[in-house]
């Protein structure tokens, strides 16, 4: 018990000192640009209990939704190029073009084909978080354990259940590693989507104020995208540790010269 | 993006590798077939040509543009918002992450606040951004740094923790200088970490820059394509979109091509990275 | 059901970026159904090769394997393998019990049959109690004998093992060789077993195939009249054992000695 606590001192210590040493330097802050961190945090409360519904849960649901559908997405069209080597080089070139375009670029042309609106936003979403899921499950098929695959095909293992079996559960170590980088660029993604051409979420609300020059709620919208990444970064972390258990532990065994 | 893998992956089935001539023909065959499709689809009506131009018209608006001293300058522009942040970027992360790494307790101590950072987007600097610097180089670079540090640093730390145990037992007993280590040993491990490290970072400021010049108004493509975007010059706004991604791939292939050139220096002393 | 296999004028030629390389040449061998037969040769006669393409893994150039009266074109229903790699045989993101089971599941066993399977099998080659554990939880003896479990459970018409304990220590090899002796007796499948120890042949099989360096065929096909019985100690002590030990060693040798450098190599 107080080793676990001992490690978790450890890590908030830093991060604790940061905040106050923050808290202290600009709490004579006259800046206009740069409030006392006091200013900050007490505008977060008046700021965003009238907007969490009407801006900021908007916000996280369409970030979830993208998200879900980058995911389900590069995992579809992954899968059968990681298995398909004419196919895959074919694609190869075009594909690497496409993803090559920063995707905050494409937001004009989303403006243009759909107009303001939810689906632009989603669509930009999903537009730049399915290139790191694609790419890492292209990868994770293509590397699947040629001994396996031979043990499948002895048992008599093919099509559909080899799929599922085989192909997806092996590959799902590369589709996770993907998947945490597309979280990070769907969130990315939501905000440039709403502070480009929007009238309603986070990122919105955030450029408003900047606009508007309130300058502490502009800060406090800051700190809440931070808290947000960082909550989902963790949630994350968790969901990877339970469906990647068996992968952790087998390396571990590995390192170990198990 | 993906790690590098050692020599011995292997592939299901048995499946052989393409030779090279078969890849850049069904390669170029891609290509020409994507080029026809965003061809067609605009002149069948799918898509109105007046928001999704065909290919044709997309490379017509690109020889235009080509042709017009604003077009390089805005490059240029972007190049050097792109090269100068991600200079300042790969000083700062190698040198943060020599330090960070070769203590353990530093290490320890700065883990949680590096993965409470690392999870806050960059983008939500804009607005300070816009504050402080406005629609200059500044606001670029502000963005730019901030992202590509990120990735730099984290690889410069695994590179330094990575130095083989046995090596380092070796380089004690002989007694080497401190600084004789640090040639000799840290710098040989860590630095393939530092060139994925730092390609992985070319990718990401490039997007960044190209973010920064869109949203603030920074001089550069980014901020072309809005300027096409605003006055409805459609196929000038594709054809902008389309050099960036060429821009895009020019990095991703070169440094690739750099990180691979390094690796091949020192294949013994870079461990498998974990598949 | 049990079947017997037969492996006519069997021909693996692999054409590798320009060269040409003969496996295999001509090669045919029979056993009866419910037989135990061992091959051995020289390092690179393509044993592997042989193995998979029985295994129906790869197509052979020219020839045909027969298990029953049926062609192999393709892993046939009915066949299961026992890899070197036990590392990489098993599912690790199954537990033992999964993984013994998963041939079973995919070929639609009921649960109640399933079960009883499985349990027995893990049961037979004593890991009843680590059922719950992940393969790479265990040791690499372990391992293998999970690779075996699943292999019985399956209920095969023939089992291929393809030098299944180069990759163990001696120690836990000799109790796996008892192991796969006890499971053939016990089920009387037919069961082809590939290994590069001679001694391990000898002790095993009822025949032994001695394969020619490459291009590979059957140099000669060495019938064990040792005991049926077999045991560490007593056999491997005996003199028959010892003369037939002798043999084998001395037609491998030959045969290494005949294969020249570029053997095997047929130019365009």
């Amino acid at each position: 018990m107080t080793r676990a606590l001992r490690g978790l001192a450890r890590a908030l210590a830093l991060p604790v000192a940061l905040f106050a040493l923050w808290w202290l330097v600009s709490a004579g802050s006259k800046s206009f640009y740069m409030p006392p961190l006091r200013a900050i945090l007490g505008a977060f409360g008046p700021t965003w209990s009238e907007r969490w519904t009407s801006d900021v849960l908007p916000s996280i649901g369409r970030l979830l939704i993208g998200y879900a559908g980058a995911v389900l997405a590069g995992v579809a069209l992954g899968v059968p190029l990681g298995g398909r080597p004419r196919l895959r080089a074919a694609l190869e070139p075009a594909l690497e073009l496409f993803r090559a375009i920063p995707p905050p670029a494409l937001v004009p042309v989303f403006l243009l084909l759909f107009g303001i609106g939810t689906p632009m936003k989603l669509l930009v979403i999903v537009s730049g978080a399915v290139w790191p899921v694609l790419l890492n499950t292209i990868e994770g098929v293509r590397a699947v354990d040629e001994v396996l695959a031979d043990t499948c095909r002895c048992y008599g293992i093919t099509g559909l259940a080899r799929l599922r079996v085989l192909v997806l559960r092996g590959a799902s170590p590369q589709i996770v590693t993907g998947m945490r980088q597309a979280l990070s660029i769907a969130i990315i993604l939501m905000v440039i989507s709403e502070m480009f051409a929007s009238s309603s979420g986070l990122g919105y609300a955030i450029v408003d104020f900047q606009r508007a020059f309130s300058i502490p709620q502009m800060w406090s919208g800051i700190l809440l995208l931070g808290a947000i990444g960082v909550v989902l970064s963790l949630g994350f972390g968790v969901f990877e540790a339970r469906a990647l258990r068996w992968y952790h532990g087998q390396r571990t065994a590995h390192r170990e010269g198990g | 993006m993906t790690r590098a893998r050692h020599a011995g992956r292997r592939r299901a089935g048995g499946t052989p590798t393409l030779r090279w001539t078969a890849r850049l023909g069904l390669g170029a065959l891609g290509v020409a077939g994507v080029a026809l499709v965003f061809e067609l689809i605009p002149r069948a009506g799918v898509v109105s040509p007046r928001y999704l131009p065909p290919t044709s018209a997309m490379l017509g608006a690109l020889g235009r543009e080509a042709a017009t001293a604003a077009f390089w300058r805005a490059l240029l522009d972007t190049a050097l918002g792109w090269a100068l942040g991600l200079a300042i970027a790969v000083a700062a992360g190698a040198v943060a992450g020599v330090v960070i790494g070769s203590r353990r307790g530093l290490r320890a101590s700065t883990a949680s606040t590096i993965e409470f950072l690392r999870p806050i987007p960059s983008v939500a600097l804009i607005p300070v951004a816009i504050l402080l610097y406005g629609a200059q180089l500044r606001s670029t670079l502000l963005l730019v740094v901030y992202a590509s540090f990120w990735p730099v640093l984290l690889q410069v730390i695994h590179g330094v923790t990575d130095v083989d145990p046995v090596a380092r037992d070796t380089a004690l007993s002989y007694r080497l200088s401190r600084w004789a280590m640090i040639r000799h040993l840290i710098v040989p491990t860590a630095l393939p970490y530092l060139m994925t490290g730092v390609r992985l970072s070319a990718a990401v400021a490039l997007i960044l820059a190209i973010t920064a010049e869109l949203v603030i108004g920074s001089p550069g493509l980014g901020h072309e394509i809005e300027v096409a975007r605003a006055s409805s010059a459609v196929p000038v706004l594709y054809a902008l979109i389309l050099v960036v991604g060429l821009l895009g791939v020019a990095v991703n292939v070169g440094f690739r091509a750099l990180e691979r050139r390094v690796l091949a220096w020192h294949p013994s002393v870079r461990r498998e990275v974990a598949a | 059901m049990t079947r017997s296999l037969e492996v006519r004028r069997l021909r693996k030629i692999y054409d590798g970026h320009g060269r040409i390389v003969e496996a295999i040449g001509d090669l045919s061998f029979a056993c009866a159904a419910g037989e135990l037969v061992c091959i051995v040769g020289p390092s690179g006669a393509g044993k592997t090769t042989l193995l998979k393409c029985v295994a129906g893994l790869i197509a052979p150039t020219t020839g045909e394997v027969v298990l029953g009266d049926a062609r192999v074109a393709g892993p046939p229903p009915g066949m299961a393998v026992v890899f070197q790699d036990y590392g990489r045989s098993l599912f690790p993101w199954l537990t033992v019990w999964r993984n013994v089971a998963l041939p079973l599941e995919n070929r639609g066993a009921p649960r109640g049959e399933l079960h009883r399977l499985v349990d027995d099998a893990l049961a037979e080659v004593g890991l009843a109690d680590v059922h719950t554990a992940y393969p790479w939880q265990l040791s690499g003896g372990m391992q293998q004998r999970v690779a075996i479990a699943r292999a019985i459970a399956y209920r095969p018409a023939i089992l291929l093992m393809d030098e299944p304990f180069a990759a163990v220590d001696a120690q836990t090899r000799a109790d796996l060789e008892d192991l796969t002796l006890r499971v053939w007796r016990r089920h009387g499948i037919t069961l082809l077993f590939v290994t590069h120890d001679i001694d391990e042949a000898v002790y095993m099989a009822q025949r032994v195939l001695i394969l020619s360096a490459s291009p590979t065929h059957v140099i000669e096909d060495l019938a064990i009249d040792l005991a049926a019985e077999r045991d560490q100690l007593a056999t491997r002590s005996s003199p028959r054992f010892a003369e037939l030990r002798g043999r084998v060693y001395e037609q491998i040798q030959r045969a290494k000695r005949a294969g020249a450098p570029a053997a095997g190599e047929v130019r365009p």
